[in-house]
């Protein structure tokens, strides 16, 4: 008998094809018989922040080459569809009467090529009523100017209305010995998923509608698909081919994407929509975008005892998922890994003339981590004391019972004093610190910045549980079939793994199944770090079911007592114990079953609530005093994300989370003008980062497993995001902290750090 | 992202590209690289009817030592500026400034002489060209004329070139015995320079010339004059800013590009590459 497979560091079972003959994306669907004849949908976009619409004139348009139609949402008869997240914001998925950011959807043009769409979009004339812009987020509180006047005020969510007091200002620190303020912007960033948004829309012959969608959750999009184009979701079908990325972007479906089936049934032809990279810069979800009013205070010895914090979240122009994050992400995870005995958090989300935002890999617990990890530093800072130590003195010491916080957050189990310690000693916190004095001591232009950041976030907090179902075919192969939907995560390897660890059969001969509401009815999708954790869980669970009743099935065939057969996984077949020469395969008993149905067997697998995995980083910069310039030299990550199923896979999510969180920290940032014009909307203008920027990660392991689920997993997904960002904008700040400086909003670009420097002086 | 509508025409030597779009007149354009004129067209800031793709003219295509100065064909990519032996002996500060421009993908297809034509002031090669003191051989209808690059920065993407007139060669001085610097300062590697500096230093001679520090790169006299008059590297490197007019943009306040401006200048003329 073989070990077991699990936790070892299996290589990708997916990336032979995606290094060599490439996914096949939406775009690339050329060959799908219900898709020949399709025609492409351009939209003609917002081309300013906040107006009213007059008229659109879409007769020149008409009559440009290739053009079959051109639709608008009076065309189209379009009615006001509400948001999921507050009832009151209501929009058309054309814009019909307003228009409330650059880059929203007003006209839709159908053409024989895609070419022929964007050189009609330019001949579609929109006569607008200018409106103030309201691009700052506090000026749109401030503003009489209403974004949606039938929520009465720019303000569309406050945890005020969960029956959450109002933050008690300044009078809440009256017993502190030191009190720091601060006002951090969390800014807005663009998720740029390598593959775009890309969709394709043909009605079969059967009358049924059949919607190809870049996505992380088929499911999801199902029955807003079915509403848009008024049927049964039943007469719906959703696929989902590869996806290149999605970052959380991809949760929800978009208005482009929901209208496709309305214009196929208008034209009488299958349709596809595939955005260029400028309008995904401006049309796909952004994230982050929080503005924080942060006040800690504690006693001289370094202990925090209060802390305060008023989240101030951009919606951007749509109540979408991002206006929810604050309030059910940032706010429970506001206390972070610290022992506060104190604490008030408040917060508002707010519409602005931008792009929506939306879930944004870590989605609202990075903005929390970013708040309280910055707080401790300029606690640290204000009493002279190392950040490390007055982390020290703060976090909840190691539990192994369920903690909870005085935000109400109960967390599963943590060591967080023990990845703090793991990480100083994996990054040489000291012979850094050392180096540091030299430099500061030499007065080097190149100064060197340590930062640190503890970290707990919540992960598998969406959804109950998942769906699985696993089928052994008559050749003995297995067929996974799971409700959530990978896109570059590696799921194909990991469900694989776990399916085989119950079977004994091989994982080149498992195939996985997902995306598709035909064959995978029930599925809440990939998202909030959740798929290993439940998904993996079912399938995991499943399999072993699946194996159980193999072994019924055996039983019978051997003439046996079912609680004498075994499976021996390493030939795949099963036998009466201690005769082994007598025995049935997976495919045998396949074989065996095809008139009952098939050996197969599903379940909606529950799991008992979210976990909460946590780590520690450090990272390291070299700063050039004399230009700002920062250079992320080192960086060292120790997350705990529980029972590792494949460390290569972990390690993975790492150096991509490290490599956005330091995107966030350093460089990347969605700009507008005054005017509400996006100038970050294409990949030359917005900071995107590249390799050349980053150092290699060093990765610190530490298993803490989870109670909450069978295989003892956490998720590990946005963990890079929440850890790495706060520790090299922290960094960023240490290395210039003895010339004065104590706070640099992000990105921490280099004129930042040089004006900082010099207001300091 | 997707260009207008345009015509595509091939020319297999200069005179016939200076034919084409001397026929096509104002809406014609040279197409050589592609890695300067296909982004602007891609956001329909550039809009030509016609395409001249001159790419694969061959006899453009050089590096040749012609005694007192490197002679360049317009069509060299900027790989093989940066590879070439003979640039890497007689002008090593273009080499280098050569081995920045964008990524190795751009720098396997875009030319040195589309750099120069399109007269980006935020591009490395017109800059350093300049403060080599280089000359461009222009090609017309009526035969090739000089011009000093001194001469050819009009204002924003905008050169001394004539519409029908095509860039042919670049004559870079030799600058045996003199040291030399090259300053990029960019947000990512790939990036356009937020300011960079080329400079070279001979004695009390010198070149120093400033990219993305106005509409038109900058030959930063004042800094030559200083060091001419025995001013130090530190001195001189305060009038960098002298002849430049600065913008703000997305990328760095005019304040900052000054400020940056005068440290690059000191650090390009302080190196001792040789």
């Amino acid at each position: 008998m073989g070990g077991s497979i699990l936790g070892n560091r299996v290589l990708r079972k997916e990336d032979p094809k995606f290094l060599t003959t490439g996914g096949v994306y939406v775009d690339d669907m050329l060959d799908e018989p219900l898709l020949v004849g399709a025609v492409h949908v351009t939209y003609v976009r917002s081309s300013v922040a906040h107006a009213i619409i007059n008229s659109i004139d879409t007769s020149d348009a008409a009559q440009m080459p290739g053009v079959i139609a051109v639709l608008t949402g009076a065309d189209l008869g379009l009615q006001p569809v509400p948001s999921s997240f507050n009832p009151m914001a209501t929009r058309t998925l054309l814009a019909m009467d307003k228009v409330r950011y650059v880059g929203e959807p007003v006209a839709a043009i159908v053409s024989e090529t895609r070419e022929q769409g964007e050189d009609a979009s330019e001949m579609v004339i929109v006569d607008y009523d200018f409106l103030e812009p309201l691009i700052d987020l506090e000026q749109s509180m401030a503003s009489s100017t209403l974004i949606y006047e039938s929520c009465g005020s720019n303000v569309v969510f406050d945890t005020t209305v969960l029956g959450i007091p109002e933050n008690t200002g300044d009078a809440y620190f009256a017993d502190c010995e030191v009190v720091v303020k601060g006002r951090y912007i969390n800014q807005r960033v663009a998720p740029c998923p390598l593959e775009v948004r890309g969709a394709a829309a043909a009605w079969g012959s059967d009358g049924r509608l059949v919607q190809w969608l870049s996505t992380q959750h088929a499911q999801g999009a199902h029955a807003p698909i079915a509403a848009t184009n008024g049927v049964d979701v039943s007469q719906v079908r959703v696929m989902t081919p590869d996806v290149g990325g999605g970052f959380g972007a991809k949760i929800g479906a978009y208005p482009e994407e929901l209208l496709l089936g309305v214009i196929a049934k208008r034209i009488g032809r299958p349709v596809r929509w595939r955005e260029t990279r400028s309008e995904s810069m401006v049309a796909l979800g952004h994230g982050r975008a929080q503005l924080q009013y942060v006040t800690i205070g504690g006693t001289k010895q370094g202990k925090v005892t209060h802390y305060q914090l008023h989240a101030i979240q951009d919606s951007g122009a749509w109540v979408d998922m991002g206006t929810i994050l604050a309030p059910f992400m940032t706010r429970p995870m506001s206390s972070g890994v610290y022992d506060i005995p104190n604490i008030e958090c408040r917060t508002t989300s707010v519409v602005t003339n931008t792009t929506p935002t939306v879930a944004y890999r870590g989605a609202g617990r990075p903005e929390a981590t970013a708040a309280i990890e910055r707080a401790m530093d300029m606690f640290a800072a204000e009493l002279g004391m190392d950040p490390a130590e007055v982390r020290r003195i703060n976090l909840i010491p190691k539990f192994l019972e369920p903690h909870t916080t005085v935000v109400g957050q109960t967390y599963d189990v943590g060591d967080y004093e023990e990845s703090l310690n793991k990480v100083l000693a994996a990054a040489d916190y000291k012979g850094w610190r050392a180096k540091q004095a030299e430099r500061r001591a030499s007065n080097s232009s190149k100064q060197i910045g340590i930062g640190i950041s503890v970290y707990v976030e919540i992960t598998g907090g969406v959804g109950n549980g998942e769906s699985a179902k696993v089928e052994v075919l008559e050749d003995g192969r297995a067929i996974v079939y799971t409700g959530t939907s990978p896109h570059g995560q590696g799921h194909d390897t990991s469900w694989s793994m776990l399916t085989s660890e119950q079977t004994g059969i091989p994982m080149d001969r498992i195939e996985l199944v997902w995306g598709d509401t035909d064959r995978v009815p029930i599925g809440t999708g990939t998202m909030g770090s959740r798929s290993l954790q439940q998904g993996g869980n079912a399938v995991f669970a499943v399999a072993g079911q699946l194996v159980d009743k193999a072994k019924s099935v055996a039983a019978r065939l051997l003439e046996a007592n079912e609680a004498d057969i075994v499976l021996d996984k390493d030939r795949g077949a099963f036998h009466v114990a201690g005769t082994p020469a007598v025995s049935k395969t997976w495919a045998d008993l396949a074989v065996a079953e095809k008139q009952s149905g098939g050996l197969v067997h599903s379940d909606v697998i529950g799991v008992a609530g979210a976990t909460f995995p946590f780590g520690a980083h450090v990272a390291i910069v070299e700063v050039d005093t004399e230009t700002g310039k920062v250079r992320h030299i080192a960086h060292t990550a120790c997350d705990d994300a529980g029972k590792v199923l494949n460390p290569m896979l972990l390690e993975g999510q790492i150096h991509g989370g490290v490599a956005q969180g330091a995107a966030q920290a350093l460089l990347e940032e969605v700009c507008y003008d005054p005017d509400g014009n996006p100038i970050t909307s294409n990949l030359a203008d917005y900071a995107f980062i590249s390799a050349a920027e980053l150092p290699s990660v060093t990765v610190v392991h530490m298993e803490t497993p989870t109670p909450i689920n069978l295989i003892g997993a956490k998720g590990i997904g946005e963990s890079g995001t929440i850890g790495a960002t706060p520790a090299l904008q922290s960094a960023v700040v240490d290395a210039v902290s003895h010339l004065g400086v104590r706070h640099i909003d992000m990105p921490t670009t280099a004129e930042r750090v040089w004006s900082a420097i010099q207001q300091a002086r | 992202m997707i260009p207008a509508p345009f015509d595509y025409k091939r020319a297999t030597s200069a005179a016939e590209a200076i034919s084409l779009v001397g026929e096509y007149g104002d809406d014609a354009k040279f197409l050589a690289g592609g890695h300067s004129l296909l982004p602007l067209m891609k956001l329909r800031l550039a809009q030509p009817a016609v395409l001249v793709d001159i790419a694969r003219i061959k006899d453009l295509s050089y590096i040749r030592d012609a005694g007192d100065h490197i002679a360049i064909g317009a069509l060299t990519r900027h790989m093989d500026v940066e590879k070439s032996p003979i640039v890497l002996q007689h002008a090593p500060l273009l080499a280098n400034a050569a081995s920045h421009v964008g990524d190795p993908q751009v720098r396997h297809r875009g030319t040195i002489g589309g750099s120069i034509a399109h007269s980006d002031s935020a591009s490395d090669l017109p800059a350093t060209t300049l403060a080599l003191g280089a000359t461009y051989i222009a090609q017309g209808p009526n035969g090739t004329r000089e011009i000093a690059a001194i001469d050819f920065y009009k204002g924003f993407l905008e050169s001394a070139l004539e519409p029908d007139e095509m860039l042919t060669e670049i004559r870079v001085p030799k600058m045996n015995g003199a040291t030399w610097g090259f300053q990029k300062f960019n947000r990512r590697a790939q990036d356009w320079a937020i300011v960079g500096v080329a400079a070279w230093k001979r004695g009390t001679e010198s070149g120093v010339a400033l990219v993305n520090m106005g509409s038109v790169p900058v030959l930063a006299t004042s800094v030559s004059k200083a060091i001419a008059s025995g001013a130090s590297i530190s001195e001189a490197a305060e009038l960098a800013a002298a002849e430049a007019e600065p913008q703000s943009d997305l990328n760095a306040s005019a304040e900052y590009r000054v400020h940056l401006s005068k440290v690059l200048v000191r650090r390009a003329l302080e190196s001792v590459n040789s």
